[in-house]
C-alpha cells in the first residue's frame, strides 16, 4: 500500500514548496497525490536491485567551460524584470537573521 | 562539583577559490564592482539559463583535495540543494552530496603533544550565495548577485578537534595550504575563508558523541576561539541544569560575544538534494590526477627544511620566509641572483615584514623584482651605499620597484669614500666643533659619535661611517696646520 | 479556415527566386493571424507590424546581397512562449511570468535568426508546458483548427494549431512528454521529438531538465527537416548538448524505405486505444509494406511503467526548477503582506495554476527526506530498464511503429476534471522522452468525426535520418492530407 499522505503532510509539502493552500486546497492537493501515489506504487512490482539509477541520459564526457571572461555588464537589463529594485539592488522583504 | 567535559569539534569551511570567472558562468569574480555589475542570465537565475562548469574549479578542488591526502572520486557530480532564500536566486544551490569530488583525507597539525591528523571528511565543489544587505528607510533588504556563483571549495573534516588551538592551527594549516596551491587568498575577514564550527561536548570518558550545534559568521581567528569557548561553557551549563543540548544553528555576534540561535519554522531542513541534470557528471581520469601531482608545490614545512639545510637559515627565519608564498618565492630567486642567502634573508625578514606591517599590506601583494633586492645587497656589501642609504634605497624598491644603481646614481647618494673630499668635509665639522674635538684630545673618546654624526650630516649621510671616523681621528690627532 | 499559405520550403524558393517579398510574406502572415486567430487562439504575442516588417526588410537586404542563402530565409515562424525571446514577451502562459520580457534569445531562436527566418510571435501553451490540451494556459484557450470545439493537444497547442491553421508555415514546440507529438497528432501537422541533447536547452524555460527538447512543427516532413537542421547543433552554453555531425536532416527527405524492419509494439494496440486510430495505424503498417518495409509487432516489455516513471521524474526536477519563480527578481510578486516568506507563498500561490502546483507539490514530496530512495530513485532505476529495453528492441528493427496518443482531440473543456486519467493518456510518448530518443509525428487518417490520426515513429537514439526517411516516404506515398475529410475546407 502507498504512503498514507495527511494533510500535515500536505502542509508540510506546501512549505517545502512554497506554496499557501486554502483549506479547501489542501484536502483536494491530499487527495491528488495519494491518487498519484496509489498509482506510481505500481513501480514496485519492478524489480530493480542492482541498477543504476539513470541521471543522466549520455557519457558526454567532461564539458567545460574555460576560466575566461565572457560576459559584458549588463546590470540594467537584468534588473529590468524585478518587480521592485533599489539602488541597482533586487528590494525584498526584510531578512531576519 | 562540575563534571569534566571534553569538546568534540568538526570544521566545515568554505573557501572561494581564485579563478577568474564565476564557478558556472563567464562572469567575473573580482571584487569591488558596484551591486550587480557582475551578473549574467546564469547567475541571476533567469528562466531558461543554464549552468557550465568552469574546468580551473575542478583543477583546484583536485589540487586541495590532493594535498589533503584526499582520494578522489573519479566519477563525481552535482546535486541540488533545493531551499528558499533570496541570495540564491535559483532558490537552490549548485553543490555536490553524493558524489563529492574528494573524500577521505587528513592534514596534520602540530600541538603540545606533538603531531595530529585531522581526518577530512569530504571536499566539494559549489557556488555561492550572492550577498544581502538590511536597508533601514525601507525596512526591507536589498540583493547584490555579484558574489553569486562564485566557486566555493568546502572542506568538511570529522569531529577531530578537541580545542580552539587545534581548530586554529588545523585551519592556518589549511589557509597555508590552499595559498601555496594559488586555489585561494582564504582572507577570514574578506569571507574568501569561512569556518562553520560544530561542536559537541560529552563528559571525559564517554564515547558517546554529544549532540552538536553548528555556529557561524565567525570572521577571524579570534571570533572563532571566543566562540569555541563561549559554546563549550553554554553547553556545560545546559548539561550541568540537566537540560538538553538542541541540535540548531547559531551565529556568532562578535561584538557581543554571544551567539543566538538561528531558527525559522520556514527553514524545514529538508533539502531534497538530487542530482542536477543541467550538468553531466565529472570524470577525473588518472592522467589527470597524475598532472596535478606533478604540479603541486613544494609546501611550507618542506620549504623551511630546504632553507635551513641548503641555505644555513634558523629555523626561525625559514618559517618566517615561508610563511608566505610569494616571500619565499622572491626570497629564493634573490638567494640565487646575489648569491648571498643570508643577506637576502635578512632583508626580506627585517624591513620587508616592517613595511608590510607599517603599510598593512598583504605579502602576496609583493611585486618588486628579486633583481633590484640583489642588485642592492651588491650595492651594500661593496660599500656603495651604506646602510642607512641602502634601507631608504629599499623602501623605494618596496614601494616602486626601482632599479637601485640608477637610483643611487640619479640621487647622488653613493658613499663618500673619496678621502679627500671626506677630509675637507671633516676639516670643516671640526672647525665649527672645535671644543668637541679639544674633548677627544683629553681623552673623551665617546665625543667621536657626536663629530662622526656631524661629518655625517655635512656629507647628508653618504659618508661611510667607519670611514668618517678614521679620518676625524687623524685630523684631531694631527698637529695644528701651519 | 481558408488560407493560401504554402509549405516553407516552397515558400522560400519563391522568396529567393523574388516571386514575393518577405515584407509581403511578413504582411500575409500578419493578416492570416488577425483573420484566423480569433477563432484559433494559437498566439499570446505577435510582433507588432513595425517591428515586423524592419526584420523582414533587413532579411530581404541579407538574401538580395546574397547572404542568406538557406530553406528558412524570409520564412514566418512562430515560436512557444516557454521559448526566450529578447525583448519578446515570454510567459510560459502562467501569470507568474505575465511581464517577462528576457533579455536574451534561446540558442534555438538565436540560429533561427540566423537562418533568416522572421519570427513572428509566441504561441499558447499548457501552462510551463504542464498538460496535455493548452487549457492550462492562464491567458487564452487554444481551439483545434480541424474542430474548434475541441482541443488542440498540449502542452504545444499553439504551435502546432498556428501551423495546422496555416496562419504560419512553421513553428517550434517542446516536447517532455509528448508535447510536440500529441497535438501535432491532434492538429494533423508534422512534429520532430528530436534525440536529447540534439538541440540545445538554453533559453528553454525548463519544466523538466532531462527530458525537455524543442524541435520542429510543419505542415510536412521536408519543411520539419528543414527546421530542424536549422536548430540542431552543438551549443557551448548547454552542458548536456551532444557534438553531433550528422544533422543534414533535409538530406534525408529521400523515398525509400525498403528493407527496413519496422516493429509495432503490441502494448501500444491494446486496450484503451481508439478503434480508429489502431486501424489507421494498421493501415499505415500495410503502406510500409507495400512501399518495401518489413512491419510486424512485437512485445516491448515495461511500457505500463513508464507513465509513473515519467511523473515522478517530471515533477521532482519541476519543483525544482519552478521554485526560481519566487517575485523576487521578475515575473509576479504579490502585493506584500509579513515578510519574505509570506511574499513567496502569495506570489507563487497567486501566480501558478493548478496543474503546476500540483506536480510542484508531488515534485517536493517525492524529493523530501524518507521519500528519496523510494520514489525518485525507483523511478530513475526504472528509466535505465526502460532505455534498455528500447536498446533491445532497436537491435532488430530500424524503427518503431505506433499511435502518437490513444484517442483523437478530445472535447474542450473534459480534460482537467481528472488529473490521473489525463496522464495515462501520455502512454505512447513518455517512454521516448525518459530514453531520450527521436520520434516524429505524422498525419496518417481522420476518425469518423472527421479529426485528424497521428501515427508516430521512434527511433533509436541519433537516428532522426531513419525517422525523416520513413516518414517522407509514407507521407508521399499516403497523402494523407488529400483525403482530409469534407468540412475541413482547404
Amino acid at each position: 500500500m502507498a504512503e498514507t499522505i495527511t494533510l500535515e503532510t500536505i502542509d508540510y509539502v506546501s512549505i517545502l514548496a512554497k506554496l499557501k493552500l486554502t483549506p479547501e486546497e489542501t484536502e483536494q492537493a491530499r487527495g491528488d497525490m495519494q491518487k498519484l501515489l496509489d498509482y506510481v506504487e505500481k513501480l514496485n512490482e519492478l524489480d530493480t536491485d542492482g541498477v543504476e539509477p539513470m541521471t543522466h541520459l549520455f557519457p558526454y564526457g567532461n564539458v567545460f567551460r574555460e576560466d575566461t571572461v565572457t560576459n559584458q555588464e549588463a546590470r540594467t537589463e537584468m534588473l529590468a524584470n524585478a518587480p521592485k529594485t533599489k539602488d541597482g539592488q533586487y528590494l525584498v522583504p526584510k531578512t531576519i537573521e | 562539583m562540575r563534571k569534566q567535559y571534553e569538546t568534540i569539534i568538526g570544521l566545515e569551511v568554505h573557501v572561494e577559490l581564485a579563478t577568474k570567472t564565476k564557478i558556472f558562468c563567464g562572469c567575473p569574480t573580482a571584487f569591488g564592482g558596484a551591486p550587480n555589475t557582475h551578473t549574467c542570465p546564469v547567475c541571476t537565475g533567469m528562466p531558461g539559463a543554464l549552468p557550465v562548469l568552469n574546468r580551473q574549479v575542478v583543477e583546484f578542488a583536485l589540487a586541495v583535495g590532493l594535498a589533503a591526502h584526499c582520494g578522489i572520486h573519479q566519477y563525481c557530480r552535482f546535486d541540488r540543494k533545493n531551499y528558499f532564500y533570496p541570495d540564491n536566486p535559483q532558490n537552490y544551490q549548485i553543490s555536490q552530496l553524493y558524489l563529492p569530488i574528494c573524500h577521505d583525507g587528513y592534514v596534520e597539525i602540530d600541538t603540545g603533544s606533538g603531531p595530529k591528523k585531522i581526518r577530512i571528511h569530504e571536499i566539494h565543489m559549489e557556488e555561492d550565495a550572492g550577498k544581502l544587505i538590511h536597508d533601514e528607510w525601507e525596512d526591507s533588504s536589498l540583493v547584490d548577485y555579484n558574489r553569486s556563483g562564485v566557486p566555493l571549495l568546502e572542506i568538511v573534516s570529522e569531529p577531530d578537534m578537541r580545542s580552539a588551538d587545534e581548530v586554529v592551527a588545523y585551519l592556518e594549516k589549511l589557509r597555508k595550504m590552499i595559498q601555496y596551491l594559488g586555489a585561494s587568498d582564504c582572507k577570514l575577514q574578506e569571507g574568501s575563508m569561512r569556518a562553520d564550527v560544530n561542536l559537541s561536548i560529552r563528559e571525559a570518558g564517554q564515547t558517546e558523541f554529544g549532540t552538536r550545534t553548528e555556529m557561524k559568521n565567525l570572521n577571524s581567528f579570534k571570533a572563532i576561539r571566543r566562540a569555541i569557548e563561549n559554546e563549550q561553557e553554554r553547553q556545560a551549563e545546559l548539561l550541568e541544569a540537566g537540560k538538553p543540548v538542541i541540535q540548531e544553528t547559531r551565529r556568532w555576534d562578535d561584538n557581543k560575544e554571544a551567539s543566538r540561535a538561528m531558527r525559522s519554522k520556514e527553514d524545514a531542513k529538508d533539502y531534497r538534494y538530487f542530482p542536477d541534470p543541467d550538468l553531466p557528471p565529472v570524470l577525473i581520469a588518472d592522467e589527470w590526477i597524475q598532472k596535478v601531482k606533478d604540479r603541486m608545490p613544494e609546501f611550507q614545512e618542506e620549504k623551511a627544511a630546504r632553507y635551513v639545510r641548503d641555505y644555513q637559515l634558523s629555523p626561525y627565519d625559514a618559517g618566517l620566509l615561508t610563511e608566505s608564498r610569494t616571500i619565499a618565492r622572491i626570497f629564493e630567486e634573490t638567494a640565487a641572483l646575489s648569491g648571498k642567502p643570508k643577506k637576502a634573508a635578512n632583508w626580506l625578514t627585517g624591513e620587508t615584514l616592517r613595511l608590510l606591517r607599517e603599510k598593512n599590506m598583504e605579502p602576496e601583494a609583493l611585486d618588486f623584482s628579486p633583481a633590484h633586492l640583489a642588485a642592492l645587497i651588491d650595492l651594500a656589501d661593496s660599500g656603495t651605499v651604506n646602510n642607512q642609504v641602502a634601507k631608504k634605497v629599499f623602501e623605494k624598491i618596496f614601494e616602486d620597484d626601482v632599479e637601485p644603481e640608477a637610483y643611487v646614481e640619479a640621487h647622488g647618494l653613493k658613499s663618500v669614500s673619496d678621502t679627500g673630499a671626506l677630509e675637507d668635509a671633516a676639516r670643516k665639522v671640526l672647525e665649527a666643533n672645535a671644543d668637541a674635538a679639544e674633548q677627544y684630545r683629553q681623552g673623551k673618546e665617546k665625543i667621536l659619535g657626536f663629530l662622526i654624526g656631524q661629518l655625517m650630516r655635512e656629507t647628508k649621510g653618504q659618508a661611510d661611517p667607519a670611514l668618517a671616523g678614521e679620518i676625524l681621528k687623524k685630523l684631531i690627532t694631527l698637529p695644528p696646520a701651519e | 479556415m481558408t488560407q493560401k499559405t504554402i509549405a516553407a520550403t516552397a515558400l522560400s524558393r519563391e522568396i529567393r527566386e523574388h516571386k514575393r517579398s518577405v515584407r509581403e510574406t511578413a504582411l500575409e502572415t500578419l493578416k492570416n493571424i488577425q483573420t484566423l486567430d480569433v477563432s484559433v487562439g494559437a498566439f499570446l504575442t505577435v510582433l507588432p507590424e513595425e517591428e515586423l516588417l524592419a526584420k523582414a526588410d533587413a532579411i530581404q537586404k541579407k538574401i538580395d546581397d546574397g547572404t542568406l542563402t538557406g530553406p528558412l530565409a524570409g520564412v514566418p515562424v512562430a515560436v512557444k512562449d516557454n521559448i526566450c525571446t529578447k525583448n519578446l514577451r515570454t510567459t510560459c502562459a502562467s501569470k507568474i511570468l505575465e511581464t517577462f520580457v528576457p533579455p536574451y534569445s534561446a540558442t534555438a531562436v538565436e540560429q533561427l535568426e540566423a537562418a533568416g527566418a522572421l519570427i513572428v510571435g509566441k504561441t499558447n501553451m499548457d501552462e510551463f508546458a504542464m498538460g496535455s490540451t493548452t487549457e492550462t494556459s492562464a491567458f487564452l484557450q487554444t481551439r483545434n483548427p480541424w474542430n474548434l470545439e475541441h482541443v488542440p493537444g498540449g502542452s504545444s497547442g499553439g504551435s502546432c494549431a498556428a501551423v495546422a491553421a496555416k496562419e504560419v508555415p512553421l513553428a517550434l514546440g517542446s516536447d517532455t512528454g509528448g508535447s510536440i507529438r500529441q497535438p501535432s497528432a491532434f492538429c494533423g501537422v508534422t512534429g520532430i521529438k528530436p534525440t536529447y541533447g540534439t538541440v540545445s536547452r538554453y533559453g528553454l524555460i525548463a519544466y523538466a531538465s532531462s527530458l525537455d527538447q524543442i524541435g520542429p512543427v510543419a505542415q510536412n516532413v521536408s519543411d520539419c527537416a528543414a527546421l530542424l537542421e536549422a536548430i540542431a547543433g552543438h551549443d557551448p552554453k548547454d552542458a548536456t548538448s551532444l557534438q553531433r555531425q550528422d544533422c543534414q536532416f533535409s538530406a534525408a527527405c529521400v523515398q525509400d524505405v525498403k528493407g527496413m524492419k519496422i516493429g509495432i509494439p503490441e502494448a501500444y494496440l491494446q486496450e484503451g486505444l481508439d478503434e480508429d486510430i489502431r486501424e489507421a495505424i494498421l493501415k499505415a503498417a500495410d503502406t510500409f509494406r507495400a512501399l518495401g518495409a518489413q512491419v510486424e509487432t512485437f512485445p516491448l516489455p515495461l511500457t505500463e511503467y513508464a507513465i509513473p516513471a515519467y511523473y515522478l521524474i517530471a515533477s521532482a526536477e519541476a519543483s525544482s526548477n519552478l521554485a526560481r519563480f519566487d517575485g523576487v527578481k521578475y515575473g509576479y510578486r504579490a502585493p506584500e503582506g509579513e515578510g519574505l516568506h509570506e511574499m513567496y507563498k502569495r506570489s507563487r500561490s497567486q501566480g501558478f495554476g493548478p496543474e503546476v502546483k500540483r506536480r510542484i507539490m508531488l515534485g517536493s514530496f517525492v524529493l523530501s527526506a524518507g521519500y528519496y530512495d523510494a520514489y525518485y530513485l525507483k523511478a530513475l532505476r526504472t528509466r535505465a530498464l526502460i532505455r534498455e529495453s528500447y536498446t533491445k528492441a532497436f537491435r532488430t528493427y530500424d524503427l518503431l511503429l505506433a499511435p502518437a496518443y490513444p484517442t483523437t482531440a478530445p472535447k474542450l473543456g473534459v480534460s482537467l476534471e481528472d488529473p490521473l486519467k489525463m496522464y495515462l493518456g501520455d502512454i505512447h510518448t513518455v517512454s521516448v522522452n525518459l530514453a531520450g530518443l527521436p520520434a516524429i509525428s505524422v498525419p496518417c487518417g481522420f476518425d469518423r468525426q472527421g479529426l485528424p490520426i497521428g501515427m508516430q515513429l521512434i527511433g533509436d537514439a541519433f537516428a532522426e535520418k531513419t525517422l525523416i526517411r520513413a516518414a517522407y516516404t509514407f507521407e508521399q506515398a499516403a497523402d494523407v492530407l488529400a483525403a482530409a475529410p469534407a468540412g475541413k475546407e482547404d
